[in-house]
This record gives C-alpha cells, structure tokens and sequence, in this order.
C-alpha cells in the first residue's frame, strides 16, 4: 500500500481505509472514476413506498443479493462484529444462553474442561476500581495464528473471513488452543449424543464460535447478537465489514474502536467500542 | 517351478479372487428390486417417492457423495440438500417404540440396517445427530425467519398497520 498509511492502523476494515482516491488519481482519471461511480449509483437507486406518505430513497448498489444455496463464499464480504461494551449489562448472559441452545454446548459439571464458545468477561481496573463486562468468544482474525499452527489443516479461515474448525480432518492436537492469543478454542473431553443437526460437534475434536456459520449462510445473524437485540442491551452488530453502506462499517469508520490484542497483529473481525 | 510359472500361477490367482470377490459383491444388487433374497438387510424407505439417487447408485456410492458435499459444505459453505447428510437423516428417520426418531444406537437406525449386515464402521455419528431435531426445542433453523433484510418489510408492515 503506497497512501502512507500503515496498513491495520487505523483501517477500519480491512484495506478499505481512505486511500481510494489517492489511488485512482494516482491513475490519472480519478475524476471520470468519480463520475461513472455517481451515475452507476444514480441508475441504482431506489425508492420504496413504505405506507402512504412515508417513503424510503436507496441512493447507491443495492445490497449484495442473498447468496443462493448453491453458491461457493466469496471473500467480498468480510463478517465481523461490533460490540459497544457500555452497553453490555454486567449480569447479563443472554449472548451465551443463545449461544448454547443454538449450538448444543453447555456446562456438564466439569468447569475446567467444559466448552465454552463464547463467556462473559469482567474487566476491573485494579487501580481505581472501574469494572466493565464484555462478551469474548472467537475474533475471528484476519490472520489467525489457530490456522497457522494446525498440522492438518483441519483450522482454516472460510473466504468471508469465518475462522472454523473441520472436524473431519482435526485430530484433537490441541495446537490451535495453545495459539490462540483470544483463549476462544474448546476441546471436547466427552462422547456426545443429540448435537444439533446444523452444528455437529464430538469428541477428540477442538471447537470454537462459528459466527453460527449455519445462520449466516442462510442470510440470518448469529444467535448472539439476535438475543443481545431482544432481551440483552443491543450492544451487538453484526455486519459484512467490507461492505461501506452496512451498518457495521459505517460505525466501525465513525466510532473510536478497539479490537483487543490488536499489537499481535492477527487482524480480529470483532471490534469492542468503549472498553 | 520356475520364476516365470510361479508368476502367472500368481497372477492367475489373484484374477480368480478379484473375480469372486466381484461375483460376490453383484449378486445381492443383481438381484435387487424384484426378488431380493431374504438375508439381505431392507433399509427403511425414506419418505416421498424415491430416493437423490438410483438405489443401485446409492448403494455403492453414498458415501463419495457424503464426502464430497462435507468438504464443499464445510469449506465453500454450499448448503444444496441434494447429497447433505441432514436430508438422508431426516427423510429416513426410524420412529421407536416411543414414536420419537431413533439414534443410531438402534439396530433400527437406517444406516445401520446395512452397516451391521456389512460390518462397516460409521463414524459420522461421532459428531453428527443422527436423528431429525425435535420441533419445540430449538431456535435454529426451525425458528420463524429473522433476516437483517426483514426490518425494512417489518416496519412497512408496521406503518401500513398504522396508517390504516
């Protein structure tokens, strides 16, 4: 990258950080880019009667089309999470309830070697006292240190960013949990029986958030931020990150926002606002 | 006897195995359909009119099938029910004695009708469900659909109701 911008400093989302234009006047025809770009958006505008006298003006692409069944991801969109910690109750555990109901894991007495896909964390500040809950489960990195490591292959990183473990070919080494900077990785002690059909899960195998990868693919949101949205505080986002118009980017580019162990470099998907 | 005989005794033996062993394998699924003979196992028949697949095709290779859409579902996220191990599971589900689907822990269970009989090992089960989910207690993918998309249609729902 050549904009003078040190790439995963302050680029909220991905490469898509202001060196645009820097870019295509670097080409020399910055201007007639700009033109083409405001006259495609023109020709897709859209305006959809909502009710009677109440009318809603889409300015700009139509958000991308769901992707059919049949269709292989693509690495055009870029999954990830926002979490406003300020809103996120201290007491409050709704992500994780959802989180085990959907996915079929919960506690079976053995709290030191149960999964856990994602828990709630209490910060405090041992100096003044200050304490904050956060949710921490999978950041699914850019450059996950999990994939890195794996002899099998077995932890890879889906094209839309969606870190996960093939079970088929995982062989249990445990490699990944020991690299994983984010502690987000369980393995799996006991024999398990009645999984959820659309989250399969065993032992000898390591397991961790999936983004409810199940969900996502069928054009729904992870079951963690739906319940933070219905009972919990709404401290939770989920969006395409390389999308500019989705919600997510939007806040991720206005907001100061954090991504925990940024200094390892691994690029999480998951960004924290006031933590 | 000579290097050259012991070969193509050798040889000769090996052919006449391959042969049986191809014999073998071809006269349960020579005879299939019409007359099955008694001793073969009879797998529940799943539910509409036939099966994804040719029976014939099924049986010898269900399992490159399976193989294939795991990696291609695991990886490319492509979901097509076709070949998906949840569809055979729920189309070809064994009620018990209790009316509930059985687990593979039955002889009933519809794979292993044929894995006992051919003493083949499934491992899938280790990690899959190898029963259709009951309705009621789930938020998965039974549940009412909650797309992101939905909230714009929700709310001109909302505003025509209001306006009315």
């Amino acid at each position: 990258m050549s904009c003078g911008l040190k790439s995963g400093t302050g680029c909220g989302s991905g490469g898509a950080c202001g060196c645009a234009s820097a870019s295509a006047s670097a080409r020399g025809d910055g201007v007639d880019d700009a033109r083409r770009n405001f006259l495609r958006g023109a020709a897709a505008a859209t305006v959809t009667t909502l009710a009677a006298g109440v009318t809603l003006y889409s300015f700009g692409a139509e958000p991308a089309a769901a992707r059919g069944p049949d269709e292989k991801v693509t690495s055009k969109v870029r999954w990830g999470l926002l979490i406003d910690a300020s809103k996120c109750g201290d007491g409050c555990t709704a992500c994780v309830t959802a989180c085990q109901i959907e996915n079929g894991w919960r506690d079976t007495g053995h709290p030191e070697t149960d999964a856990q896909w994602i828990r709630k964390l209490m910060v405090k500040n041992p100096k003044n006292g200050a304490t904050f809950s956060l949710p921490m489960m999978c950041q699914h990195c850019a450059d996950p240190p999990c994939v890195d490591v794996c002899p099998t292959g077995a932890s890879f990183k889906r094209a839309d960013g969606i870190v996960l473990v093939d079970k088929h070919i995982c062989i249990g080494c445990r490699y990944c949990m020991m690299a994983c900077p984010y502690k987000a990785r369980s393995f799996v002690h006991e024999p398990l029986e009645d999984q959820k059909p659309y989250a399969p899960r065993g032992k000898g195998t390591v397991e961790s958030c999936t983004l409810c990868v199940h969900r996502v693919d069928a054009g729904r949101i992870p079951a963690c931020v739906e319940a933070c949205n219905d009972t919990g505080g709404g401290a939770m986002l989920f969006g395409d990150l390389n999308d500019p118009s989705n919600e997510i980017s939007k806040r991720v580019a206005m907001y100061r926002t954090t991504r925990i162990r940024a200094d390892l470099g691994c690029e999480p998907g998951v960004y924290y606002r006031n933590i | 006897m000579s290097a050259a005989l012991r070969y193509a005794v050798m040889r000769s033996t090996a052919t006449l195995a391959t042969l049986l062993v191809a014999a073998i394998l071809a006269l349960p699924l020579g005879t299939a359909g019409a007359g099955e003979p008694a001793w073969l196992p009879k797998p529940a028949r799943g539910r509409g009119d036939k099966c994804v697949a040719d029976t014939a095709w099924m049986r010898r290779n269900h399992m490159t099938a399976l193989s294939h859409q795991r990696d291609s579902t695991v990886h490319d996220g492509i979901r097509t029910s076709r070949f998906s191990l949840k569809e055979c599971i729920d189309c070809h589900a064994v009620k018990g004695a209790d009316g509930k689907p059985v687990t593979v822990a039955s002889e009933k269970h519809f794979c292993r009708t044929c894995h006992d009989y051919a003493a083949v090992q499934i491992d899938c089960f280790e990690c899959h469900a190898s029963r259709p989910e009951a309705k009621a207690a789930t938020t998965g993918e039974t549940a009412p659909e909650r797309s992101p998309a939905s909230g714009v249609s929700a709310l001109a729902q909302y505003l025509r109701s209001v306006g009315q």
